[in-house]
């Protein structure tokens, strides 16, 4: 199935704003964060676990155990730092 | 009523937003309101430039939906709040929470309830323009530890 992935602030300056991703139905966000890492260099780095990366499914804040499904927008980004 | 949530990069009246608020509601006995502006140093060191970066969309629903639980916990009459993103200077404005009630107890919590939330919970990014070039702000637990003491658990800066 096709997922939307979205990056905000550092990880969007490393990976761009956006990208579509295929990933095996019944896919955890941890799934797509690990597949991605494996998509490139720059991939492994940005998404890395000893990196802070935040994550959202459909524009809310969740954690990375929430199943995916057709069409979900799934974004990653840092902490967030606003206020 | 106006919208509850504004996103933009245009700079806010103070006088204005809380007229707007309390216009025609006979039963607020309080307004309370917090605005938070840009600092000229950070780290020792001059601040040029702020550049902020939301998610939109994600940004309004979350911020409703803190109004909505500022509502129902304090039972204020009234909240907004007003965000400003894209390139700011020191001095300016960036953020403003505003909350009506019957009495004042409930005015102040709840506008700092906002604000706790706000700080991590709603998708912002602050980037900060030095004279040795730009970085991206770090999260701070003291903002999460702010956010708990309401009871709510929070892990933002991790």
């Amino acid at each position: 199935m096709k997922v939307q992935v979205r990056y905000f602030a550092s990880l969007r300056e490393a990976l761009g704003a956006a990208e579509a991703v295929e990933v095996p139905e019944g896919s955890t966000l941890h799934g797509l964060r690990e597949h991605l890492r494996q998509s490139s260099p720059r991939h492994a780095t940005a998404l890395g676990r000893e990196r802070a990366v935040r994550c959202a499914l459909d524009q809310r804040l969740c954690g990375e155990d929430a199943l995916l499904s057709e069409g979900a927008e799934v974004a990653f980004f840092p902490p967030v730092t606003g206020g | 009523m106006a919208a509850r949530v504004s996103i933009r990069h245009a700079d806010f009246d103070l006088t204005a937003e809380i007229a707007a608020l309390r216009a025609d509601d006979g039963g607020v006995g309080a307004v309370a309101a917090f605005v938070g502006t840009v600092r000229e140093h950070s780290g020792g060191q001059a601040i040029q430039r702020m550049e902020l970066e939301h998610y939109p969309g994600m940004t309004e629903a979350a911020i409703e939906a803190m109004i909505d639980k500022a509502m129902v916990r304090f039972g204020i009459r009234a909240a907004r709040v007003v965000h400003r993103v894209g390139v700011l200077e020191p001095l300016d404005q960036i953020v403003l929470v505003a909350v009506t009630s019957a009495h004042r107890g409930a005015a102040f919590q709840a506008c700092e309830f906002l604000m706790d939330y706000l700080k991590t919970q709603a998708p912002f990014w602050k980037k900060e323009g030095t004279g040795d070039g730009a970085r991206w702000v770090d999260a701070r637990a003291s903002d999460d530890a702010a956010l708990e003491r309401w009871g709510v658990a929070s892990d933002n800066a991790g």
